[in-house]
């Protein structure tokens, strides 16, 4: 593993390079999902859509803020997680696919805020307490919830 | 096709035995098979053998030529890995054998070693049963995963941490005969309440233990049964597994477990059975919201109405349909890659009466064992019935 936070490049495995093309491009704000004619949302790496199999697959951008599917405190970490432990882990909708990962309030310490299914956060990318290691980060937001109506 | 009959059962006691060696836990489950079966140990024609993290916990891989080694049989090996479910495919897998006809005995079970590591290296080798890099480098644990299902389940249907402390008060009353049990001590629900959080709403007394065991079955084909004058009463009528996505993310519904609805859906419709017809269950508590998933599944309860079962005292002992007799993964313990292989012989011993439970189900015909992996990417579902 790179030092400085995992660069596409330097990656060790094909997985992981997809993995960390995915991280840089969420950082960036250019999140996506691969999406299918049907319109199937998954993450990469794929060659095919997990759900019908289409090799015809696009990158479509992930919606700008998700809402909290489910949520939780975990008080029993594993160890890359140690320094990190309390941390509140959700599974959040991002419209082509959900995304699992930390709800964090991106304040002065970086804390676990309140969490309540319904809430509507915007994704980036952090690091972990524990080693540096990089992930997805959920960010309260404010305004409006997307799109409604569907 | 051929009707499958348990010849025997064998357990290890499960609990903590960080000295002893799988091999010695598996070939003392196998011993304990063939000394309830009086079946001939050369007449077995396959191994199917059930291990997760022997790799991690006992840098060994390639288990299955060993523990033919530790059995005592020579016949073709083979070592099954689906995580928790591990024995369980294992188990199906024989079952199907014998009931295709291609083998008359088939010896089937599991083993694991999870309590010679520290606790955080079985937290980190549990959680390899996740997605590692949607689910795991996103902080995910093994409670974590269950937790989020949990606040999903409750969100949509209602329910609290009181009913899953029901469901663990339940387990581990059920689990005070049993001598294989690893935990034989009462827990009110005010303890479980009171106990401190794993990963919420889940705390200490929703999660099953860390666990070493084994398990073994002997199967024999309905015509080796008869030949052989055994005394082999219950039948392996259906089996069925069901598959979904690896991540809980990626799941159509976060507080549902659809695999198990189609391997349950498969072995029912296997043993020509309905829902309807169960008796009395063995199913997957690694956590107590796992067990009211599981019932759902199983079509034992609507969606929304399994969370009240065990308050309600319907899945207790006494009550209409006991669930976890044994005192379930919660209360007997849960060594990963036996589990499956356990849950069929507990079963079995309920319906042939043998059981220090058996007194709570004596009109009991018709059992299933749910056994599952991961948050319920796998899933097998076994019928037995009493068949003489």
């Amino acid at each position: 593993m790179s030092d400085d936070g995992a660069d596409a490049a330097d990656a060790s495995s094909p997985t992981d390079r997809a993995y960390a093309e995915w991280l840089d491009a969420l950082a960036d704000g250019d999140g996506f999902a691969v999406v299918c004619p049907e319109g199937h949302g998954s993450l990469p790496p794929r060659r095919v859509c997990p759900e019908c199999g289409s090799p015809e697959l696009s990158r479509e951008p992930l919606d700008e803020t998700g809402t909290v599917e489910t949520y939780s405190v975990v008080h029993v970490p594993s160890p890359r997680f140690a320094a990190d432990a309390p941390y509140a882990t959700a599974v959040v909708d991002f419209g082509p696919t959900r995304l699992t990962g930390i709800v964090r309030d991106g304040g002065a310490d970086d804390e676990a805020p309140a969490v309540e299914i319904g809430d509507t956060v915007a994704v980036d990318v952090g690091e972990r307490a524990t080693d540096g290691e990089r992930l997805v980060v959920f960010r309260p937001a404010d305004g409006e919830p997307p799109t409604e109506g569907e | 096709m051929t009707d499958v009959r348990v010849a025997g059962v064998g357990l290890t006691p499960f609990g903590s035995h960080p000295e002893r060696s799988g091999r010695d836990l598996f070939g003392e489950a196998a011993l304990r098979a063939f000394e309830d079966a009086a079946v001939d140990r050369a007449d077995v024609e396959e191994l199917n053998y059930g291990n997760f993290m022997g790799a991690l916990a006992e840098h060994q891989g390639h288990q299955a030529p060993l523990m033919a080694e530790a059995a005592g049989v020579s016949c073709p090996a083979t070592r099954y890995e689906s995580a928790c479910a591990s024995a369980g495919v294992a188990v199906r897998e024989a079952v199907r054998t014998v009931a295709a006809g291609d083998a008359d005995v088939v010896l089937a079970g599991g083993m694991e070693r999870m309590t010679n590591l520290p606790t955080d290296e079985v937290t980190e080798g549990l959680a390899i049963a996740a997605d590692d890099l949607y689910e795991v480098r996103a902080g995910v644990t093994f409670p974590g995963a269950y937790a989020l299902m949990a606040n999903a389940y409750f969100d949509a249907y209602g329910g609290s941490r009181e009913d899953l402390a029901h469901v663990a008060s339940k387990n581990h009353e059920n689990a005070l005969p049993n001598e294989y049990a690893q935990y034989r001590k009462e827990v009110s629900v005010a303890e479980a309440m009171d106990a401190p959080p794993v990963a919420e709403p889940l705390h200490l007394y929703d999660a099953c233990p860390i666990t070493d065991g084994a398990s073994a079955l002997v199967l024999v084909s309905e015509e080796y049964a008869a030949e052989h004058d055994l005394d082999a009463s219950v039948a392996v009528t259906g089996t069925g597994q069901g598959t979904d996505r690896m991540a809980l993310g990626d799941r159509e519904h976060l507080a549902r477990t659809p695999a198990a609805d189609d391997a349950a859906d498969a072995a029912y419709a296997d043993a020509g059975v309905e829902a309807a017809d169960v008796d009395v269950a063995e199913v997957h508590d690694c956590f107590t919201i796992a067990e009211v998933l599981a019932l759902e599944s199983l079509g034992l309860f609507e969606p929304g109405e399994g969370i009240s079962a065990a308050r309600e005292g319907i899945t207790t002992a006494d009550g209409d349909l006991p669930v976890n007799l044994s005192g379930g993964l919660k209360a007997k313990g849960h060594p990963v890659g036996a589990t499956g292989g356990s849950q069929i012989a507990e079963l079995t011993r309920l319906l042939r009466g043998d059981h220090p439970n058996s007194e709570h189900v004596p009109d009991a015909e018709v059992g299933v064992a749910h056994n599952a992996g991961g948050t319920v990417a796998s899933a097998v579902v076994h019928v037995l019935e009493v068949a003489e």
